[in-house]
């Protein structure tokens, strides 16, 4: 309890802070360069000089927190992962040769590569599905609700449900998880599901799809509501059935929307670490680089060079994305 | 005429869909209100109906025993919580079902067993029960469902659970403002001021908004550590821990914002500076007041992010006991009580219960800070 007072003393502090900084730094400025007497020059230099500096007073808080818990990491991951695991000593490639070496690394990677191939398709897809059902039913925005819902659920506590779900007995007794009682109930033999090497990632890989679903759906659904009425009227006309319209009329007019659905979770994926460390802790080889990384931040005091590596890795894959994005902005800026 | 068959298709695959996606999670609210004891030995799906349960009791050591003329007797009931309806009992674990209820078994040294089909049971020998080990009784039974608030209390009070909870939102309550606070300021600058650099610190904040969480960890962490050492402070504080959930949660913060905040008409800036309104003063009476909705957006987001987080919170708060997020606490208790599901299944319903109500309320903000913070 006193913590949480102490949090909120923390809030009201930041706040009188924020308000004394923004308020005042601008009460400076306006001090320092007066716009008043008759001086019309003098007036107008002042104007313009203050007009140079204030976006700076507006910025500056949030510039140098970027500067600090993201641009300084950023550069000295890329540092480290030249150095030894305390960070002294420079090994120049060792790390990154390390890496190659390393089947750990090796698994990891491929695991990676497979979430990769695997999650974003499926869930965009089946967001995309779900959006499309929906939305042609009344009870449809009921139902976009309880799909979008499991997005309000931390990873940990979605794999605490799944891990429900893959609950194993040994057979003969009663499975109390829900996909072993179906298995037996077609006259299957109950599997212990994450403990099945290279299946066990599919499995994983279910939480996340899961999760991903509904965040693909809503996406869409607005994407979907904003094709304009006249393309499908017209297509009415020449006598196309919903399925021909969907795929033909609609689905290309929102790539746009598909693409951005996709790299949002193609990052997410990359990062992907809470499900994996819950579920199996990489054991039974369902490891992936997130986790890997971690691994090695703390195992054994920590090897920071290899950790700061592995975290490269994670960087390399999601600069296309990034470059993408970038650009992407940038002409719908000019664009407007 | 062909319409109908393909709108009930469309129905059904609805309502798969849901059930597909709602179900997981339902099971586990079940399993949190069910006894533990019909959790380990029964499907949820089951929870209503009776559950066919194996059990043993343990006779008190000669409570309750009556001596007639040198012959003891003990009586009691086998179910200690539940009612029942015993199928068969024994009194040793190699043949627990030998006898049918009302059969008396022979225990041996003149001693006998029987239990009733309602439980009951009667023990009688000709020397005292106590000082002795109480006596042994296997029974089978099915059981009916019993639903309770028990595992809630458990966790709550031994798991440590309460605790978490308050972690949890000494974490998440600073870490949602400050952001805002600092974002707010950025986003009408980089949206209603002129100056050079403009483009290029958008065009840096769109990067930023991918670089992974990955690339920060042991740098910060390096940085926290030799800070505190310098200074004489724990490097593992919540201070620290909100500082760097808002650094991480900026740019969103700032790209929301300022897409909003962009879109707002421009007359009414334009007539505010025409009455002599300064750049402070509309950004705090109008551009503030109208961007709620997305301020709003943000909040929900960085909310959920930072309550959902595991990671951020073991790296710069660790995995003391006394610190431990709910998160945290939920993925050592996977380690700790891997199988228990009644005490698992009620500290995920702890940890997940915020953010559900949240969803569930603010739904709509949700939706459009989404819709507004994909990068289009």
């Amino acid at each position: 309890m006193e913590q949480l007072m102490a949090a909120l003393v923390t809030i009201i502090i930041g706040i009188f802070a924020a308000v004394t900084w923004f308020w005042g730094a601008n009460w400076c400025l306006d001090r320092l360069l007066p716009v008043r007497g008759t001086d019309a020059f003098r007036n107008g230099r002042n104007i313009a000089r203050a007009g140079l500096i204030r976006p700076w007073l507006f910025l500056g808080p949030a510039i140098l927190t970027l500067t600090l818990y993201l641009i300084y990491p950023a550069i000295a991951s890329l540092w480290l992962s030249f150095h030894d695991k305390s960070g002294q000593a420079f090994v120049a490639a060792a790390n990154y040769r390390w890496l190659l070496s390393d089947p750990g690394f090796r698994e990891s990677i491929l695991n990676n590569f497979l979430w990769l191939l695997v999650v974003p398709a499926t869930s965009t897809f089946l967001g995309l599905l779900a959006a499309a059902l929906t939305d042609r039913i009344v009870w449809g925005s009921v139902a976009r609700s309880l799909i979008f819902m499991p997005m309000a659920i931390s990873f940990v506590g979605a794999a605490v449900i799944w891990r429900f779900v893959y609950d194993y007995r040994a057979e003969g007794s009663d499975q109390i998880g829900l996909l072993n009682a179906i298995v037996t109930g077609f006259g299957g033999d109950p599997q212990a599901w994450i403990a099945l090497p290279f299946w066990n990632n599919f499995f994983l890989m279910v939480i996340l799809i899961w999760i991903q679903t509904g965040f693909a759906m809503v996406i869409l659904s607005a994407a979907l509501r904003g094709i304009p009425e006249e393309t499908i009227e017209a297509a009415v006309l020449d006598g196309a059935n919903g399925i021909q319209i969907f795929l033909r009329i609609m689905v290309p007019q929102i790539w746009g929307t598909i693409a951005v659905v996709w790299t949002t979770i193609t990052i997410t994926v990359l990062k992907v670490f809470d499900i994996v460390l819950a579920m199996t802790n990489g054991q039974w080889n369902s490891n992936v680089l997130a986790n890997l990384m971690f691994d090695w931040m703390f195992r054994g005091g920590g090897d920071f060079g290899r950790g700061a590596a592995i975290a490269i890795v994670i960087m390399a894959l999601v600069i296309p994305i990034m470059i993408w994005n970038i650009r992407h902005a940038r002409t719908e800026k000019e664009g407007r | 005429m062909t319409k109908n068959p393909l709108r009930w298709a469309v129905h059904l695959s609805v309502v798969l869909f849901v059930l597909l996606w709602t179900l997981p999670t339902f099971g586990l609210l079940v399993t949190s209100f069910r006894d533990k004891d019909q959790i380990a030995t029964s499907g949820w799906w089951t929870a209503l109906g009776t559950s066919t349960q194996s059990g043993m009791f343990r006779a008190p050591q000669g409570a309750g025993e009556v001596e007639e003329a040198g012959h003891f007797t003990l009586t009691g009931s086998v179910f200690e919580r539940t009612g029942g309806t015993v199928a068969a009992f024994g009194f040793n674990s190699k043949a627990p079902n030998a006898f049918k209820p009302g059969e008396t078994a022979d225990l041996g040294e003149g001693k006998a067993l029987t239990v009733g089909r309602d439980g009951a049971f009667t023990l009688s020998g000709p020397e005292s029960f106590s000082g002795k080990r109480g006596q042994r009784i296997f029974y089978t039974a099915s059981v009916p469902a019993r639903f309770t608030f028990d595992n809630y209390r458990a966790v709550l009070m031994a798991e440590g659970l309460g605790r978490s909870f308050l972690n949890s939102a000494t974490v998440a309550i600073p870490s949602t403002i400050i952001p805002i606070l600092i974002a707010a300021f950025a986003a009408y600058a980089l949206s209603w001021m002129q100056f050079p650099g403009r483009a290029l610190l958008i065009a840096c904040v769109v990067g930023l908004l991918v670089v992974p969480l990955q690339m920060s960890l042991i740098p910060l962490l390096t940085l926290y550590n030799a800070a505190g050492q310098k200074f004489g402070f724990d490097p593992k504080s919540y201070i620290g821990i909100w500082l760097a959930h808002t650094g991480f949660g900026l740019p969103l913060a700032i790209y929301l914002l300022r897409n909003y905040m962009a879109g707002l008409p421009r007359e009414i800036m334009e007539s505010a500076r025409v009455d002599g309104a300064t750049d402070f003063q509309i950004f705090t009476r109008i551009v503030l007041p109208l961007s709620f909705p997305a301020l709003a957006s943000f909040a929900i987001f960085q909310f959920l992010w930072t309550w959902n987080d595991l990671l951020v919170a073991l790296v710069f708060l660790g995995p003391q006991d006394d610190k431990l997020v709910l998160t945290g606490r939920l993925v050592n208790l996977l380690g700790s009580r891997g199988g228990d599901w009644e005490i698992l299944a009620a500290s995920a319903f702890v940890s997940i219960a915020v953010p559900i109500l949240v969803f569930f309320a603010l739904q709509k903000y949700l939706v459009r800070g989404l819709l507004a913070g994909s990068v289009k």
